[in-house]
């Protein structure tokens, strides 16, 4: 009998299996330190060091955790109707520009804090817009999502190099970035949080947007298990012929979902654009849009398993940095390699141990 | 526009589509198999780092192909591991080999040749060089023709001659032999396959690695034939290039090679317009052709070109049973 079908218990399904995927991961990208002639384990420990050893590290960390969540709660809800958004990363990257636009206009005239909503819902619709032919295109022409999100992240990053370097740039400059937003178009650090526990910011772009994600993942939590769009949406990604049979309208759903899955990657331009270099700069997304890819995965599209990959993520990313200060020899392409030996073990090989431990349960564990 | 210079655009056509026609074959054999191949970027990056990598280490351009082809087929091992065997999300699979592409020939080209990601410049020697045909010089000044078989056919290096040779030949394999006949079989019906006794586990494995061989070429074009060593992230976005020319010939191989051809096209004709103005518009912003392979694609795949039918079992992991 094939192991495939066999029921396993939650905590085995939801806690032993990708913590055992996350360990081979980590044990390989040790074996590529090790490879290169540097001792994984001061590795490690210079890399918990650096992400969480000291208050400004913690403030990175979490800043560019802040980022992932954003992107990995994007992709979740997709996949719950069971579209795979893979133009995250063009949807907060054409975000950015709402984000930056409200800003600009505003900056000048009032406080950050009359700014913001406007700047958050400014995000939102610019990136929903970038989800919304991709969209269009998979409810009523039957395109492959995965397909045309590929194809829209190129377009939107086409767009917007015309956009900062033809339109926004600063008369004068070379850079390719809009001017430097006002104190009014920022959004403000959250020093406070990090010195409620005793930790200094120093200069960690650590940054309200934080907080706005929290409320995104409490959001998207109430939509998706507590509203009757999430069921539509849940029952879509179950079984679309189910769904449609049961009255679900197929064309709305696939386009409600992806807008705001797309306006969910778009607020994630809030942290880079207005909280961090309080201007917008080409590339400022970065890959966070793919990475969103592995912690929904990772978080199995629940928002806390998502905050909890996003932190990891996070700790990768700052860690990593940190890291290559110290280590010469391992440069911050090493991060980018532990990302795919996660992405690869923990969202692609993620059933690579079931058969092993299906066996193993069912020996011991039905007594 | 004084002067439109279309035969040396021509030439330029030729070189870019070279690893585009490649990895979109590539491509075509794994996507008609029924396994989605988000990967092609990373395989075409790896193979075009172990390629220079091995030819500075020989001197020999052979052994740096031999070394470009061996390491994408272990990649594309990988890959139908995950997404054949583990029955893995196709996509996510092939997400991280982009990544792992990305970030492990960058650290190992730092970790070995300390120049910033980048492998030593090769010699002459070490590199595919272009092949003159034979009266080719006599035959530059005597007009149009002369020009164009001097510019457009002669001078190409021999993994140039190759594409256009893998073109027909993937045709014959996948339109004209057992195996091909197969291939398409399980990209649409795995299940009709696997009951006509054949295994559809061996033959996915089979296309990926026909896809790996065929990406070793298109990166060890690009690091060896068309460059002089490997240079970070060197694929820059072609591996994706290709995908869209792949659904833009609806997953044929001689459209394909057209698909390539005229996107390659669009790509030279954007380095020569690069601060050109054209009468009564003015400058055209590059980033307009570097937008419209995608742009053609989607619109595509909107139906208003004809209709793209990707094969029916593309992206769904086979279960023999339930």
């Amino acid at each position: 009998m094939s192991t495939a079908s066999v029921p396993l218990p939650n905590w085995i399904t939801y806690g032993l299996m990708p913590f055992l995927n996350l360990v081979v991961a980590f044990l390989i990208s040790g074996v590529v330190v090790w490879f290169i002639g540097e001792s994984p384990l001061d590795a490690v420990t210079l890399l918990l060091q650096g992400a969480l050893g000291n208050g400004e590290g913690i403030g990175f960390t979490l800043y560019y955790a802040t980022n992932f969540i954003f992107t990995g709660l994007s992709v979740a809800v997709a996949y719950h109707a069971g579209l795979f958004n893979i133009g995250s990363e063009g949807q907060a990257y054409v975000g950015g520009l709402g984000a930056a636009l409200a800003s600009l206009a505003l900056d000048h005239y009032v406080p950050w804090y009359v700014t913001m909503p406007f700047a958050v819902v400014g995000a939102a619709i610019f990136g929903a817009a970038w989800a919304l032919i991709p969209a269009w295109l998979q409810a009523k022409r039957g395109s492959h999502i995965v397909i045309t999100t590929i194809m829209f992240n190129f377009i939107g990053a086409a767009m917007m190099v015309y956009v900062l370097v033809h339109v926004l740039i600063v008369p004068g400059k070379m850079a390719p970035e809009t001017r430097v937003f006002l104190e009014g178009g920022q959004l403000p650090k959250l020093d406070w949080l990090i010195a409620l526990f005793g930790g200094k910011i120093g200069a960690a772009p650590f940054n309200v947007s934080f907080l706005i994600a929290l409320v995104m993942c409490f959001v998207v939590w109430v939509l998706i298990w507590r509203t009757k769009l999430g069921y539509e949406i849940r029952t879509l990604g179950a079984s679309p012929t189910a769904a449609i049979y049961a009255g679900i309208p197929y064309v709305k759903t696939v386009i409600i979902t992806m807008l705001i899955s797309g306006g969910l990657a778009g607020m994630m331009a809030l942290n880079p654009v207005l909280g961090a270099s309080a201007r917008l700069q080409v590339e400022f997304v970065g890959g966070a849009g793919f990475v969103g890819i592995a912690v929904s995965l990772m978080g199995r599209s629940h928002p806390i398993g998502i905050v909890l990959a996003a932190i990891l993520f996070g700790v990768l990313y700052q860690g990593g940095d940190a890291l290559s200060f110290d280590m010469p020899k391992i440069t911050r392409d090493m991060i980018v390699v532990i990302q795919g030996l996660v992405i690869l073990f923990a969202g692609a090989l993620e059933y690579l141990f079931r058969p092993a431990i299906v066996r193993v349960w069912q020996r011991f564990g039905k007594a | 526009m004084e002067n439109l210079d279309l035969i040396s655009i021509l030439g330029s056509t030729i070189r870019l589509s070279i690893p585009l026609i490649f990895t979109a074959l590539a491509g075509l054999f794994t996507e008609r198999a029924g396994v989605f191949d988000i990967g092609l970027e990373g395989k075409m990056l790896f193979s075009a780092f172990a390629a220079a990598v091995a030819a500075f280490m020989t001197g020999s351009p052979w052994l740096g192909l031999l070394a470009g082809i061996t390491v994408s087929v272990l990649i594309s091992l990988v890959h139908g591991f995950a997404s054949i065997t583990n029955r893995g999300n196709q996509i996510v699979s092939g997400v991280a080999i982009n990544f792992l592409a990305s970030g492990l020939t960058a650290v190992l080209g730092q970790a070995w040749f300390s120049q910033g990601g980048r492998t030593p410049p090769l010699a002459a020697s070490a590199r595919f060089t272009e092949i003159v045909f034979p009266y080719a010089d006599q035959l530059r000044d005597t007009g149009f023709l002369g020009r164009f078989y001097a510019n457009v056919i002669s001078g190409h290096n021999i993994l140039t001659y190759l594409a256009f040779i893998a073109v027909p030949a993937s045709w014959w394999v996948l339109y004209r032999t057992r195996f091909g006949l197969r291939l398409r079989a399980v990209g649409e019906n795995p299940g009709a396959v696997d009951t006509a006794g054949i295994s559809v586990t061996f033959l996915r494995y089979r296309a990926t690695v026909c896809a790996g061989i065929l990406c070793g070429f298109a990166g060890t074009y690009l690091a060896i034939a068309q460059s002089a060593g490997f240079v970070k992230d060197m694929s820059a976005g072609k591996g994706y290039i290709a995908l869209a020319a792949l659904i833009f010939a609806k997953w044929r191989p001689v459209p394909v090679m057209l698909a390539c051809l005229l996107f390659g096209f669009l790509d030279a004709f954007a380095n020569f317009m690069q601060g050109k103005s054209v009468p009564g518009i003015g400058e055209v912003p590059v980033q307009i052709f570097q937008a419209l392979p995608y742009v053609l694609t989607c619109v595509l795949l909107a139906g208003f070109i004809g209709v793209a039918r990707p094969p029916k079992a593309g992206g769904v992991p086979y279960v023999k049973e339930r």
